[in-house]
C-alpha cells in the first residue's frame, strides 16, 4: 500500500478542490468542500479499494490524509 | 357488549422480519392484542427468542430466508390462512450514488421489494388471505419523505414498496382486503450498525426530532391498529411515524 496512491484517491472523491492541493499532510476537513457527502464518498472508496470498513467517527478523528491512510493500513492488518 | 375494535383475538397474522427490531415488537404487540402469529426471520436463535416473548398460544416460527422461492413456497403452503401479513423484513447499505454497485442494488431490492411482492403473490395464489385481511409493509420516510445522503437504493426500495401497496390496495378492495404502508423515522435497532453511523452523529441527528427517535414499539403499536378492526376504513395509505421530525 503506498500512501501517494492513497492521496491520489483521496482527492478523487473531491469535484471542487484541486488534486494538486492535497498531500500526505492535507489537513482535509479544513478544505470548504469538506462535509457529510465527501465523508462517505471517502468512506466508500476505501471499501471498495482496500477491503476496508471505517466509520465516520474514525475519518473524524482524522487531521491529516496520512492518518486516514495509517486507518486504513491498521485495518487492513 | 360490542368487541374492542382494536383487539386481534381470533387473528392469524404472519410477520415477517419478527427475529429482530420493529418486526420482533409487532410480532410481540400483536400477539398482546389477541392474535395468533406466525413469525418468520433468518436466524434460528433471534427467532426463537421472538416466539418464546409472543403472549398466549398457538405461535408458530418458520426460520427460512425470504429469497429463496423454495422455502417460501414451502411456507406458504404449510400456512393456515392469514388474517393479517405485516413484511418487516428489510436491510440497507450506506453508499453515495457515484458508489452504489450492482450489488449494493440487487441485494437491497431484493429483500425490501421483490420478497413482499413475491410472499404476496403466493398467499393469493394459494389462497391463504382471508377476506377482510389487512396487509402492512414497513416502509420507511426515507422512501421520498426524507431523504437520507447515502441511502440511495433503500430511498429507492422503501418508495417503490409504499408505491405497491397502494396498488394492491386498489385490486384487493373487492375482497375487502386492506393493504397500508407505515413510514417511520429514525428507530434505534440492528438496521443501524449497517448504516455505519457512529453513536455521537446519531445523537446529533436525534436532536432534530421534537419527540426524539422511536422505539420498535412506537412502530408496532401502529401496526396493531392496521391489523385491527379499528382501522377498517383506511386502505391504500402511507402512515407517517415520525417524533415529528418532518415538521422541522
Ligand atoms: N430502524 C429504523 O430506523 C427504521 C426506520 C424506518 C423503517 N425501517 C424498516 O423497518 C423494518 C425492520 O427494520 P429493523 O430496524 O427492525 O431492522 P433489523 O433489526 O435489522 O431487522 C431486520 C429483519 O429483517 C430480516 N431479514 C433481513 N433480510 C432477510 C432475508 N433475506 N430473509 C428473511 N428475513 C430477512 C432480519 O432477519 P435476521 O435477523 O433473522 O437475519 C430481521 O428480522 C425494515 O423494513 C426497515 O427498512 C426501519
Amino acid at each position: 500500500m503506498d500512501v501517494n496512491e492513497f492521496v491520489n484517491a483521496f482527492a478523487a472523491e473531491f469535484e471542487e478542490t484541486d488534486p494538486s492541493e492535497f498531500t500526505a499532510g492535507t489537513s482535509f476537513k479544513d478544505l470548504g468542500e469538506w462535509s457529510s457527502l465527501t465523508s462517505l464518498s471517502v468512506i466508500s472508496m476505501i471499501k471498495l479499494k482496500y477491503g476496508v470498513i471505517v466509520s465516520g467517527l474514525d475519518v473524524n478523528k482524522c487531521t491529516t490524509v496520512a492518518d486516514v491512510f495509517a486507518l486504513v493500513k491498521k485495518s487492513n492488518g | 357488549m360490542d368487541k374492542n375494535p382494536f383487539s386481534l383475538t381470533g387473528r392469524h397474522v404472519l410477520v415477517t422480519g419478527a427475529s429482530s427490531g420493529i418486526g420482533r415488537a409487532i410480532a410481540v404487540e400483536s400477539s398482546r392484542a389477541g392474535a395468533r402469529v406466525t413469525v418468520l426471520g433468518r436466524d434460528q436463535n433471534r427467532l426463537a427468542q421472538t416466539l418464546s416473548a409472543l403472549e398466549g398460544d398457538g405461535h408458530e416460527m418458520n426460520a427460512l430466508d425470504l429469497n429463496h422461492a423454495d422455502a417460501l413456497e414451502r411456507m406458504v403452503l404449510g400456512l393456515d390462512g392469514v388474517d393479517g401479513v405485516v413484511h418487516a423484513a428489510g436491510i440497507t447499505r450506506t453508499a453515495p450514488a457515484k458508489f452504489i454497485s450492482q450489488d449494493d442494488f440487487q441485494e437491497i431490492m431484493s429483500v425490501n421489494v421483490q420478497a413482499p411482492m413475491e410472499l404476496t403473490r403466493q398467499l393469493l395464489q394459494h389462497k391463504k388471505i382471508n377476506k377482510a385481511a389487512s396487509l402492512v409493509f414497513i416502509s420507511s420516510v426515507v422512501g421520498g419523505i426524507m431523504p437520507y445522503k447515502g441511502q440511495g437504493v433503500y430511498a429507492a426500495s422503501k418508495g417503490a414498496l409504499s408505491a405497491y401497496a397502494k396498488v394492491l390496495a386498489l385490486e384487493l378492495s373487492a375482497r375487502k382486503i386492506r393493504a397500508n404502508s407505515i413510514s417511520p423515522a429514525m428507530v434505534r435497532t440492528r438496521l443501524l450498525d449497517s448504516v455505519n453511523i457512529d453513536a455521537a452523529t446519531l445523537d446529533a441527528d436525534e436532536q432534530r426530532y421534537p419527540l426524539g427517535y422511536g422505539t420498535p414499539e412506537d412502530v408496532a403499536w401502529a401496526a396493531v391498529y392496521l391489523l385491527s378492526d379499528a382501522s377498517r376504513w383506511m386502505t391504500g395509505s402511507n402512515l407517517v411515524i415520525d417524533g415529528g421530525v418532518t415538521l422541522t
